[in-house]
């Protein structure tokens, strides 16, 4: 029960777009058209929901205060020699993110080329997209229980990243149609709208499950 | 070699500073860094500290790979570059966790997210690789610079209307729980033991709490744009 209900939050509730604001680069340069945008989607659920149970790993049995514990456990939590690595996460996530990009082209395109052809341009900007980085961190904040949760909150942010990105993409293939004032034509109100979509994403605050 | 011989501060130098105020703006025109620009704008006190981290993490980072470009080979230099940008953010994140507590638990994630901030890539990329440390660092200011000026009038509207502070302090006046119309013929200590509003509050206005939730923060930076295109029409989109 609980591994679906952070699924459904970090969809709906914890959007990464409109709640964090992550990853907003890639969605305003890749949602002109619904097929790219999907292909973009893609491309982030596949990559979250495989890094964030990676660096949880990383972070459970390495970098957490105590986490070597495993090694000799004079270093646990409490003892005199307790080691904390926590402040070499950042440089552990974003290494591992970006080699497991490299990893993932080299795999898909190998063995999948059909997927290989949808994503293949997309990966390699993922390494530097924000709401990649970002799973990781919340996953590091919301300290959850085991791998399962953690896979859980992962491909639920994908999923809530592709909906955000498919959404504003069919939004701003009709507005090409309509006849917005000069100044806020293009960026100005695909901003607009997001927010007004943002409003919309609220009213699933407060559903527990 | 040409280069050393300009001046410092030449005409092409200085543009380098005055572009990404207005014309060539990093969150407006380039759409870069609104990632982690949106989240932290509630207040002034955050943005101006993230202003200040990223001017130092885009200057820093460019200078240094603009002092490497022709070490780095081209294939990797995304992981290169990032590692080189993470190294930076560690010791801004540290020296927030050490000098400003507070401020470093309320940015929370967003420090570690200046690592994918696009406007640090987008630079080294498109500026750093090509040209000399003194051109990078230019760049890095102005272009850190324009991205702070954004943020901090964004935080700015934020915070003014919807809590009617800044930085904190109470600018528009107290709100009390009572109107000073209940009180009529009440001295000045009894009027404060009461907690009554003053200054705006007491004709009657409301903060907009509304202005505190994420959506406005979109709205507030789309108004912006459109007021800047208004008055700069060659940056409208065709």
């Amino acid at each position: 029960m609980e591994l679906v209900n952070i699924f459904i939050r970090s969809i709906f509730i914890d959007n990464m777009i409109f709640a964090y604001f992550l990853g907003m680069c890639s969605y305003l340069a890749v949602s002109k058209t619904v097929k790219t945008s999907a292909g973009m989607g893609a491309a982030v659920i596949f990559v979250l929901s495989i890094t964030v149970p990676i660096n949880y790993l990383l972070n459970e049995y390495v970098l957490k205060p105590g986490a070597l514990s495993w090694l000799n456990p004079a270093y646990g939590v409490g003892s005199k020699d307790e080691i904390d690595l926590s402040f070499l996460s950042f440089i552990m996530f974003i290494a591992v993110i970006a080699s497991m990009v490299q990893l993932v082209e080299m795999v898909v395109e190998k063995f999948a080329p059909a997927l290989y052809n949808a994503l293949g341009i997309f990966l390699p900007l993922i390494a530097v997209n924000c709401a990649i980085l970002g799973g990781s961190l919340f996953m590091q904040q919301k300290d959850f229980s085991n791998i399962a949760e953690s896979f859980s909150f992962g491909l639920g942010s994908g999923i809530g990243w592709f909906l955000a990105i498919v959404a504003i993409a069919a939004i701003r293939e009709k507005i090409t149609y309509s006849n917005v004032p000069e100044p806020l034509k293009g960026l100005g109100i695909t901003f607009i709208i997001t927010g007004l979509m943002a409003i919309g994403f609220m009213s699933f605050s407060g559903i527990t499950l | 070699m040409a280069e050393e011989k300009e001046p410092l501060f030449s005409k092409k130098n200085r543009a380098l500073l005055s572009d990404p105020l207005n014309d060539n703006n990093p969150i407006t025109v380039q759409v870069l860094g609104i990632c982690s620009a949106l989240a932290i704008t509630v207040q002034l006190k955050p943005a101006v500290v993230m202003a200040i981290a990223v001017l130092f993490v885009v200057c820093a980072s460019n200078v240094t790979v603009s002092l490497l470009r022709n070490l780095i080979p081209s294939r990797i230099r995304i992981i290169v570059q990032l590692l080189i940008v993470a190294s930076l953010v560690i010791i801004v994140d540290q020296v927030l966790k050490a000098y400003a507590y507070d401020v470093s638990k309320e940015l929370s994630v967003f420090v570690g997210l200046i690592i994918t901030n696009c406007i640090v890539m987008g630079r080294l990329e498109a500026f750093a690789l090509g040209n000399g440390p003194w051109r990078a660092f230019l760049d890095g200011i102005g272009n850190a610079a324009g991205y702070g000026f954004i943020l901090i009038l964004v935080a700015f509207f934020r915070e003014l209307l919807g809590s009617g502070k800044l930085f904190g302090e109470e600018v528009l006046g107290h709100k009390g729980k009572h109107m000073p119309i209940d009180a009529v013929g009440l001295d000045e200590a009894a009027a404060q033991l009461l907690d009554m509003s003053t200054g705006l509050y007491a004709l009657g206005y409301q903060n907009n709490g509304f202005m505190l939730l994420s959506p406005m923060a979109l709205i507030t930076v789309g108004i912006i744009i459109w007021a800047q295109r208004y008055k700069n029409r060659k940056l409208i989109e065709k």
